[in-house]
């Protein structure tokens, strides 16, 4: 028996969106491979690496731990929604800068992540930024570059600002 | 060119794409009509199949095919030996490798057993469900220790015991050593299972075109031409008829080279089969069991030294998990074997190995390889001689090292490249040195540690140094060529997982060519650009495929001079060969660009001259003829809470020689990612089994891997000592960080804490807080 459809309308990185979906289908598959998206990234599917966080009207959520119906009528936004290759985002710009990244697997939704942080703390120290990386695994690194990145992205906005 | 850009801390060519999530993984490829595949695995560590019923699963709408070994063919056989066992006299070695899907038998909890492609994941995975096993469960031999015994439950039972191979390797007569020795000390170290956890897992993409008869497979794999060739053996097709792509993947560390697992023949054999394209990711409780484990290894040590601390000789005997099967050979006990000897003169060493069959996933090389261990053994023998000697730790290293006008040094052991273990160049007391006074060691042991005590705070200070054989054989090629656009490609044969290769290696052909990196363009694993490679995995891509750039890259230049010298008819000496020109030096208007010149050099009338080729290209391999060493110190300050027995990182300094440097941006963030994966390895990853060897802690909430509050800022320090084995003067950096973090934390939560004094000594790893906790307890209980 196939599975029961469900009808959602959603806001993609700013374009309203709809799609038929079942009920079980996890955000994450939905971004990724029915939108297309791939740049929201999966590692575990149980809500602990923060690889697939995206921005759920705003604020970081795990797409691996939300269904796809769930966001009917709510906006989300993914790693796409900041720059291009072209044009990188300052927060993208830093993280090239102080070679934040290595396999770039962890990297969208650690962008994803700092991005709605530097929001809400334009001017953190060290500390403040680890502790809200804590959530996000990165098996390449060791932190202390994404930190300097994170720090040096917060000192250009207050630069420009 | 004004600036070099060999050496330059020059950002990453491939993080723009990386940053915008237009990067392709694996599990982009989004292929037409393509099926999905989900892997029944055995729930069992030890089972007889009596039967497999797939009946109702066949049944369920979406479901395509379902695969048990019978219906597998002759594909279903043992896989190759990716690394036979070296030639050492005496050895024993018993190959069993693991068929795609278990046939009568399963010998590890997670072992595949039936193989479901339907036309979604979700649908597979639901058919997993329906498939019905009638299992027969046996006796289990999880337990290294007891699996060794000969009465122990067999894992394969064509064999007398569990001894997968047993190995001795001699240097000089430790007997010699034990008569004139002072001191002779002997202790157990214990290492646990971990696993590389990379934060993509596995996954395989296939397709067949039926009508151009060839097969295109996207691997996970850090090793593209071994799987392309394994794979048209196994399916009966010519090489040339088989395209293996390893895209940008999600970290490697070791266990992405395996070669071959069950699902990288299953996915491509059901495409062929069902004649669309099929795509498996693994998911992250699968990845604990089916992708490979390393680390576990139980030695029983022994050094003898002079009064003075002079190492006169070590005898390790050891048992190695490898479990329940052995497809890499002997690398992983080889590695600890050799790598123990350090950076010290010892003139005699005894060790003697067997590796253990488990009812346990495969043990196979993840970052370090088997070197941890060694490390481990004699860092922890030398503090322990320091401290009965009373000697100090760095002193005690200082006194054994090799000195360095003594290179090249001849260990006469044999070494996991088959060739003898001789270390090429070093500077081992440069390197300590610079280690002391970056952390400030004299300081912190005369007064910070003692002010910090008499305020009741328990901090210690730990230092280790090692070497790791890195960059070995047996070869890699690269090809370059300058493209009627002017851009030049940059291919090789091995895969890219986050090292950085992009941008190092087009650093190391810009300056011969006289372009910005930005103008090459580096492909890297794909088998239909690049025939011929090994692979990325001990520390060797910058090393073998950079030299063979390098090389291939000189030869470009010198075809664009002499192309240019005919056509200005001058002499090359008097070209210059810069911003992707080539000019008569002092006359920049006479000048033809590099794209110009690959246009000439292919003419569509005329005869190419005897003796040359057409294009302005070249492909150059490169040999080592053994591996080069790299070497290097860790220290570090920590502050235990007595309470919790919470460890925090104070300071951690590394000072490391990995020879000469393309991108140092780029070391520094291999060793730093090394130095991550070690405090998880020595501090809290742990695969906890039962004895009936399931994997107890197989989620990333259970088995913690180290987040940004767990590793600390680290401070680095460089020597460079350039290798004479290869001409760019490199040496291997990807496990460096990794290897020697084990007796590092155990060195220092032991001065932390005045364990000794109180009779107690960390001979294992990991050392989790509940562990250390346990062991200073048993000591005051
Ligand atoms: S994939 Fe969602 S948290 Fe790991
Ligand atoms: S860069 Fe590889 S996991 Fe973070």
């Amino acid at each position: 028996m196939a599975e029961r459809q469900y009808p959602i309308r959603l806001t993609v990185n700013g374009t309203e969106r709809e799609a038929q979906v079942e009920a079980r289908l996890l955000l994450s598959d939905f971004i990724r491979h029915r939108l297309g998206l791939t740049g929201t990234h999966v590692g575990c599917e149980h809500g602990v690496c923060g690889a697939c966080t995206i921005l759920h009207d705003g604020v970081p959520a795990r797409a691996c731990l939300l269904f796809a119906v769930q966001t009917h009528g709510h906006s989300i936004e993914t790693v796409e929604s900041l720059g291009t290759p072209e044009h990188l985002h300052p927060l993208q710009e830093a993280f090239r800068a102080c070679h934040g990244l290595q396999c770039g697997y962890c990297t969208p939704g650690i962008l994803m992540t700092m991005k709605a942080f530097l929001e809400q703390h334009p001017d953190p120290d060290e500390a403040a930024i680890r502790k809200a990386l804590s959530g996000n695994l990165c098996r390449c690194t060791g932190y202390q570059n994404i930190v300097a990145a994170v720090a040096r992205a917060a000192a250009v906005a207050r630069e420009g600002a | 060119m004004s600036t070099r850009a060999f050496g330059a801390s020059l950002p990453r060519r491939e993080d723009a794409r990386l940053l915008t999530g237009q990067a392709t993984f694996v599990d982009d490829i989004d292929l037409p009509g393509c099926l999905h595949a989900a892997v029944l695995r055995s729930p069992f560590a030890h089972a007889r199949i009596r039967s497999i019923d797939t009946t109702a699963a066949l049944a369920r709408e979406g479901v395509v095919a379902i695969y048990a070994a019978a219906d597998l063919g002759a594909v279903c056989c043992p896989g190759p030996l990716a690394v036979p066992p070296p030639p050492i006299e005496g050895a024993l070695f018993h190959q069993r490798t693991q068929s795609p899907l278990a046939r009568d038998k399963v010998r590890y909890a997670g072992e595949p057993v039936a193989f479901v492609v339907a036309e979604s994941r979700y649908v597979a995975e639901d058919a997993l469900e329906d498939i019905v096993v009638d299992w027969e469960p046996l006796p289990v031999s999880a337990d290294l220790q007891a699996a060794a015994r000969p009465d122990a439950p067999r894992v394969h039972e064509d064999l007398p015991d569990n001894i997968a191979a047993r190995v001795r390797q001699v240097k000089g007569d430790y007997a010699l050593a034990v008569r004139g020795a002072a001191h002779v000390i002997r202790r157990r170290f214990t290492y646990d299972h971990g696993c590389s956890s990379p934060i993509e897992t596995r996954g395989v993409v296939a397709q067949w075109d039926a009508r151009a008869d060839r097969l295109t497979v996207w691997d996970t794999t850090q090793a593209p031409v071994f799987i392309r060739n394994g794979l048209a053996a196994s399916l009966g097709l010519g090489e040339r008829q088989v395209r293996v792509v390893a895209p940008f993947i999600g970290g490697g560390f070791g266990p992405k080279i395996m070669m071959f697992y069950p699902e990288e023949i299953l996915v491509p054999w059901a495409a062929m089969q069902l004649g669309r394209p099929v795509k498996w990711i693994e998911d992250r409780a699968e990845h604990f069991v089916a992708t490979t484990h390393e680390r576990g290894q139980i030695h029983e040590a022994e050094i003898a030294l002079g009064a003075d601390g002079r190492i006169l000789g070590v005898r390790d005997e050891f048992l190695h998990d490898t479990g329940a099967y052995d497809p890499y050979g002997l690398t992983v006990p080889i590695n600890s074997q050799c790598t123990l000897l350090g950076p010290y003169a010892i003139p005699h060493y005894d060790s003697t190995f067997c590796a253990v069959f488990t009812h346990k996933p495969i043990v196979t090389p993840y970052r370090g390889a088997g070197r941890q261990h060694g490390v481990f053994v004699i860092e922890r023998l030398l503090d322990i001689a320091a401290r009965e000697l009373s000697i100090d730790c760095a002193e005690i290293r200082r006194r054994n090292f090799i000195p360095p006008d003594a290179f090249p040094w001849d260990n006469a052991l044999i070494y996991q490249d088959f060739t003898r273990l001789t270390y090429d160049s070093g500077q081992y007391a440069k390197v300590l040195d610079q280690l002391l006074e970056r952390i400030g060691y004299t300081d912190f042991i005369a007064q910070e540690q003692p002010r910090l005590r008499a305020q009741g705070r328990h901090v210690g200070i730990g230092l280790v140094c090692y070497v790791e054989g890195t960059g070995i054989g047996p070869y890699e090629g690269a090809k370059l060529q300058v493209q009627a656009n002017g851009r030049v490609s940059l291919v090789t044969g091995i895969g890219t997982q986050g090292q950085g290769h992009y941008t190092s290696f087009a650093q190391i052909a810009a300056d011969h060519l006289g372009v910005d990196i930005a103008d090459i363009d580096v492909i890297t694993g794909d088998t239909d650009q690049f025939y011929w490679g090994a692979g990325t995995f001990a520390s060797r891509g910058a090393v073998v495929a950079g030299n063979a750039i390098d090389q291939a890259a000189r030869q470009v230049r010198a075809k664009a001079l002499r192309l240019a010298a005919e056509i200005f008819e001058c002499a090359e000496g008097d070209l210059v060969l810069e911003g992707g020109r080539v000019a008569i030096a002092g006359l920049p208007s006479k000048s033809l660009g590099l794209g110009e010149l690959a246009q000439r050099a292919n003419p569509m009338r005329g005869a190419v001259a005897a003796g040359t080729e057409p294009g302005l290209e070249s492909t150059s391999y490169f040999g080592p003829p053994s591996g080069s060493t790299a070497n290097g110190a860790h220290a570090m300050v920590i502050e235990v809470d007595p309470r919790t027995m919470n460890v925090r990182i104070l300071r951690y300094v590394v000072v490391h020689d990995c020879g000469v440097v393309i991108n140092p941006m780029i070391v520094e963030g291999q060793v730093r990612g090394g130095v991550a994966q070690g405090i998880g390895n020595a501090f809290f990853e742990q695969l906890v089994f039962d004895s009936e060897g399931q994997l107890l802690n197989a989620s990333l909430a259970d088995y913690l891997l180290p987040s940004s509050m767990d590793v600390p800022s680290i401070e680095l320090g460089h020597v460079e000592t350039p290798s004479p084995l290869n001409p760019l003067g490199i040496k291997g950096v990807g496990e460096a960080g990794a290897i020697p973090v084990g007796p590092l934390f155990a060195q220092a939560i032991e001065d932390a804490l005045q364990l000794p004094k109180r009779g107690v000594e960390l001979l294992e790893i990991p050392l989790s807080p509940s562990r250390v906790w346990e062991l200073a307890r048993s000591a005051t209980g």
